[in-house]
């Protein structure tokens, strides 16, 4: 019998490696999502069907009590609250993970792993890792939820001695974990479980909220430790392979959030925007350089002559829930005969791939959107770059000011364009704190408005 | 025999007793590592039943770095989606915990995490789903 649930282990982590595969592209990607609830499917009936599970009437209750709850969310869901959502699930996958563990240490038997009071040392290392790691999963998602739903300030948090007090927290918890292990005491399990929860928070806090990319990632990655962590106390190779691909997705995109930032993962994890104690960037606030600003009308007239616009959105599309306008005009334009296309950087939007989803959402079709590396050498041969709801991404500053806190950061280079229209609520500066530079070149124009609005009066405007 | 001979008698035999006893402790644990590990007899060539894990873990890693280094970019918040959705393969483990008839505090544990498990479940391939349902291709003219 346990040979046979092996094999369909086995099967389900084939499945699940088929599902990412199929995320290559849009083409085969929801077949892919298909062989990922096949491969859930099998490990759960093949779980049921083992001789030790009866209380079946227990689990489907469990189940589909959740199942409803899960359904339901997600189905009602807005797109642009997307990494909220993301982040809320990642908190369960942790809590899941501690509870785990937990009925694996009060009832070892089940696991095969020992008896009460007697579990061999390797099980007790591996159930500490994924205690610890779950109960930061925890914490530290539900923190990170907090941020994105405007719940708690987005600004970093910071106090004196954090970094210190984080560290000490750090090797308390090892040193707690020794402790666990060598006693198998209740009151040490639960001491690591403590600790833990105070460790996500107090390693998300400090984090602010265009970091949160990288913060939603690294989550996502800690989910699959976490699980890794219970899947070799359980000596589960499901858990253990499934886990290893959650960990590793994660750690990919952190990676490429930072790279898209310039910033080091310790550099974003640490706080702040690289400075010790958060300072605000130097050169913020009132510039009194002229700017050029113009109206819908004008623009829409313009772009409807020019040849080729590169539309460039960011996440303050998404607050002002512009996509569907945007739209609009760009299909607009398309009849016009414009080449219509849009530039995505890597960390535009809260979560990695959210503005593609809001323009897949608006139905613009997802051979018209295309990545930094695929459309920057475009800009210097457009007529128009439009730049809605983003900014930080767009300024030059980070390539000649090296006192800037963005330097070093991939930009899209829409100064290169012919013309650059920017629509921005007002002259205040944006999350990094810095005037953005592109303003007050001389071939750009500010559309000072709501995102949508501007939009709406551009489409009037062209009919 | 004589009251102190019977003394020492009783004394032997029952350091002896906590001897057995200790062994049979050990001989438990070991027993039951084994049949969770489900080493059964098999000798191996290539280590402990932990090197085995091990070894999956490491080639997981591997495949999960090369597999997601090929998800195009656009694809990648449905992929957080799935990842969401596949790392409640932890369900397993909470159905085991749940699983036994008679109540005790893992049972409650393990009911615990079946919940929050299916909610991800459910809800991380049905929001994944959504979300991929609206790449569409750009509609071919005529």
């Amino acid at each position: 019998m346990a040979n046979l649930a092996g094999y369909a282990y086995l099967v389900a982590a084939i499945c699940f490696i088929m599902a990412l595969r199929g995320l290559s592209s849009p083409e085969t990607a929801r077949k892919g999502n298909l062989y990922g609830i096949i491969g859930m499917l099998i490990a759960v009936i093949t779980t049921i069907a083992m001789p030790s599970v009866l209380s079946y009437g227990l689990i489907i209750s469990g189940i589909l009590i959740g199942g409803a709850i899960g359904t339901v969310i997600a189905l009602k869901i807005q797109m642009t609250a997307l990494p909220q959502l993301v982040a809320a699930f990642h908190s369960l996958v942790g809590l899941a993970a501690v509870f785990v563990a937990a009925a694996a240490y009060y009832t070892p038997e089940a696991y095969g792993i020992g008896s009460p009071g007697k579990i061999g040392v390797g099980s007790l290392i591996e159930m500490s890792l994924g205690t610890a790691i779950g109960a930061v999963t925890f914490t530290g998602s539900l923190i990170a939820f907090g941020k994105l739903q405007a719940i708690f300030r987005s600004a970093p948090v910071m106090f004196k001695g954090q970094h210190a007090l984080n560290a000490l927290l750090g090797l308390l918890l090892i040193a707690f974990v020794v402790w666990f292990c060598t006693t198998q005491e209740p009151i040490a399990f639960w001491a690591i479980v403590v600790l833990s929860l105070v460790i996500g928070v107090l390693l998300i806090i400090p984090i602010g909220g265009a970091d949160m990319p990288v913060v939603v990632s690294m989550l996502n990655s800690y989910s699959g430790w976490a699980a890794c962590g219970i899947g070799f106390t359980l000596a589960n190779t499901a858990l253990i392979v499934t886990g290893a691909l959650v960990g590793s997705s994660g750690a990919i995109l952190s990676y490429i959030m930072c790279k898209g930032m310039n910033r080091s993962i310790i550099n974003v994890i640490l706080g702040g925007f690289g400075a010790e104690g958060g300072a605000a960037a130097a050169g913020g606030g009132d510039d009194d350089r002229p700017v050029t600003s113009g109206s819908p009308e004008d623009a829409a007239y313009f772009m409807k002559n020019a040849e080729s616009v590169i539309i460039v959105p960011g996440y303050g599309m998404a607050v002002a829930q512009a996509q569907h306008a945007l739209r609009e005009m760009a299909d607009q334009l398309k009849e016009a005969g414009v080449k219509v296309r849009y530039a995505i950087h890597p960390v535009a939007g809260r979560m990695p791939g959210h503005m593609n989803v809001l323009l897949a959402e608006a139905n613009v079709p997802y051979d018209d959107v295309l990545e930094l590396e695929e459309i920057n050498r475009d800009f210097s041969s457009t007529d128009v770059a439009f730049v809605i709801g983003a900014n930080d991404i767009t300024n030059p500053a980070a390539k000649t000011d090296e006192t800037s806190p963005i330097y070093g950061m991939p930009i899209l280079d829409v100064e290169e364009a012919g013309t650059v229209y920017f629509i921005k609520r007002s002259m205040a500066t944006g999350y990094a704190g810095v005037q953005n530079e592109l303003f007050f070149k001389d071939n750009t124009v500010m559309l000072f408005g709501d995102a949508k609005d501007v939009c709406e009066k551009i489409v009037g405007a062209m009919d | 025999m004589d009251k102190q001979q019977l003394l020492d008698k009783i004394s032997e035999l029952s350091s002896k007793a906590e001897g057995l006893a200790a062994q049979a402790d050990a001989l438990a644990v070991q027993a039951a590592q084994m049949t969770g590990t489900g080493a059964g007899e098999v000798v191996s060539t290539s280590g402990s039943p932990f090197l085995f894990l091990f070894t999956a873990f490491v080639l997981a890693c591997f495949v999960g770095y090369y597999v997601v280094w090929s998800v195009t970019p656009a694809l990648h918040s449905p992929l957080m989606g799935v990842t969401n959705a596949i790392s409640s393969v932890i369900i397993v483990g909470a159905l085991i915990a749940a699983g036994p008839m008679d109540m005790n505090i893992s049972k409650i544990f393990g009911f615990l995490a079946v919940m929050l498990a299916s909610v991800n479940i459910f809800g991380g391939f049905v929001v994944t789903n959504r979300m991929l349902a609206m790449f569409k291709k750009k509609e071919r003219k005529g």
